[in-house]
């Protein structure tokens, strides 16, 4: 049962990427590196490199506004604390449709946050803002924030709170204890918090459709493609491996610089004594 | 006071961006008009015409039964698994395996499973869902019910069979209550993601049985309607019921 459900469907893409695509569709067994070679196409490069630029801003703003959330989540009482992480948690267990239907009420020419706009005489002529990257952005940002959140919260709360005493103790200002204290202890939890925002942002195609109206193209929207429009699945493989194997080089990364950053002191510290 | 004001800064402006989306939804749902943007008075009307809508209804009927028939499916064979593992191997290779379904992208298991099902020559429809869907649900089970097994008393069994009760009886008077809690929460877990899985769904069903996601996809995709913020609003309700649910109910049987 493992075997086949799981296995067989990550070696079926892995062949399927060196196969060819049969007049009418379906597969033909010919081996050949055809499909990757298809991927050096501009198009197509084009295609990666929005992926990767969207999952970038994307990353990058959850970063920005979870930070400060996660930090302001751990300096509350054990009861808020609780109420808080439940409250980040509450909206990522409500259908995902529903919540990128939700930003299209709001930002809609004649939605919410242009009427707002508008009412309070800061626009006169509506903003046009669905169907746009900015939109599929906020999209993406909304759906996977809370994976930001958490990850930084268990690596913050984690942090011993003597250490920020005795650097406050020590007569550091605030900012000079979390740039020398704070942040640097939390970096695992920051780079945890990017991979699992950047990964699924990448591969999302439902928002670029809805909020994007299909202007906005991301790898996702293109594997999609390929297997139920163009029929072309090799094809379709070729580009699922890819991503997938560039998630795996990040998630290793990542890893792999958790993993020295918890232990880099320790050998310091051994080294110095010898 | 001031500095703890500016520290929750952040606080108000996440919950913001979080919540207000919801809420108009929710405000929406009881408008009387049937334009979405302006507000018309109460009113109740979209509720009943949800429960009218032949697709709507469709989707939650399939979407119920694929969710019941994962649940089932994922938690037990989810627990052999679990079990199997913890007591037969050491190396990493498996047990990465059998949680790999819960880490690789959504999308990744789709085309991979859509391939699969294609090379079987199985024809798409709800029983191609439960499969897929048991697929990644019983990686979250496995994943749950080991962290449970790795903080279990091995004594205990071992107790049981120094008493000679049999290796069958072991398990099922021993360990399977034991893992109870662990069980149910990889269960409640399972269900809530087969009940709002969309990717995997969507490349594994067939046109004539879609899900209830891909239900509110369609729709979507055609326009708005008004019956969607009730739809929508209901479905917050469940969510927000089960969340609250898993969490009594794990501090119940923790306490156990």
């Amino acid at each position: 049962m493992l075997l086949v459900f799981v296995l067989a469907p990550l070696v079926l893409i892995l062949g399927y990427s060196f196969f060819q695509r049969g007049r009418f569709g379906g597969v033909v067994f010919n081996f050949s590196f055809d499909n990757f070679a298809r991927l050096i196409d501009p198009l197509y490069v084009n295609v990666i490199m929005t992926s990767v630029g969207m999952g970038l801003v994307v990353t990058i703003l959850a970063l920005a506004l979870g930070y400060p959330t996660a930090l302001a989540i751990v300096r509350l009482s054990p009861k808020w604390r609780t109420i808080a992480l439940v409250a980040v948690l509450l909206p990522f267990w409500t259908n995902f449709l529903v919540r990128t239907y939700a930003w299209i009420l709001l930002l809609n020419n004649a939605g919410w946050i242009n009427q707002a706009l508008q009412g309070m005489g800061v626009i006169h002529e509506p903003l046009t803002m669905l169907y746009t990257p900015q939109a599929v952005a906020i999209g993406l940002l909304y759906m996977y924030l809370p994976l930001m959140i958490l990850p930084l919260y268990s690596s913050l709360a984690s942090q011993d709170a003597q250490l920020v005493e005795a650097a406050t103790n020590l007569g550091a200002s605030p900012w000079r204890v979390f740039r020398t204290v704070t942040f640097p202890m939390s970096i695992p939890g920051v780079l945890t918090g990017c991979v699992f925002v950047f990964v699924p942002a990448m591969s999302n195609f439902v928002i670029p459709e809805l909020l994007g109206g299909g202007k906005t193209v991301l790898i996702g929207n293109l594997i999609r493609d390929q297997f139920l429009k163009a029929r072309d699945w090799p094809f379709g493989a070729a580009l699922a491996l890819v991503l997938t194997l560039l998630l795996i080089a990040l998630l290793v990364a990542q890893q792999r610089a958790s993993k020295r950053l918890t232990d880099g002191p320790e050998e310091r510290k051994v080294s110095s004594r010898a | 006071m001031r500095k703890s004001r500016l520290a929750k800064f952040p606080l108000w402006l996440t919950y913001t961006f979080l919540y207000v989306p919801i809420l108009v939804v929710v405000i929406m749902s009881f408008n009387a008009s049937k334009n979405l943007f302006v507000w018309r008075g109460f009113s109740l009307e979209w509720y009943p015409a949800v429960f009218a809508d032949g697709a709507i209804m469709t989707g939650l009927q399939n979407t119920l039964i694929v969710a019941t028939s994962v649940t089932i499916l994922a938690t037990a064979i989810g627990t052999l698994m679990a079990v199997g593992i913890h007591r037969y191997t050491r190396g990493g290779l498996i047990r990465a395996f059998a949680i790999a379904p819960a880490l690789l992208p959504d999308l990744l298991m789709a085309v991979g499973l859509l391939s699969l099902f294609s090379l079987l020559s199985m024809t798409l429809g709800l029983y191609s869902v439960i499969i897929a869907h048991t697929t990644f649900a019983m990686a979250f089970v496995t994943a749950i019910v080991l962290a449970r097994l790795a903080n279990l008393d091995p004594s205990l069994e071992e107790a049981s069979r120094d008493l000679g009760a049999s290796a069958a009886r072991t398990f099922w008077r021993v360990t399977l209550p034991q893992l109870a809690p662990g069980m149910i929460a990889g269960a409640l877990l399972s269900f809530t993601l087969s009940l709002d899985e969309f990717v995997i769904a969507f490349f594994t069903t067939s046109p004539t049985s879609p899900t209830l996601p891909i239900a509110i996809y369609s729709m979507v995709r055609f326009g708005v309607t008004p019956e969607i913020n009730a739809l929508a609003t209901m479905l917050l309700l469940v969510s927000v019921l089960t969340v609250i649910g898993a969490q009594r109910l794990t501090r119940i049987t923790d306490s156990l």
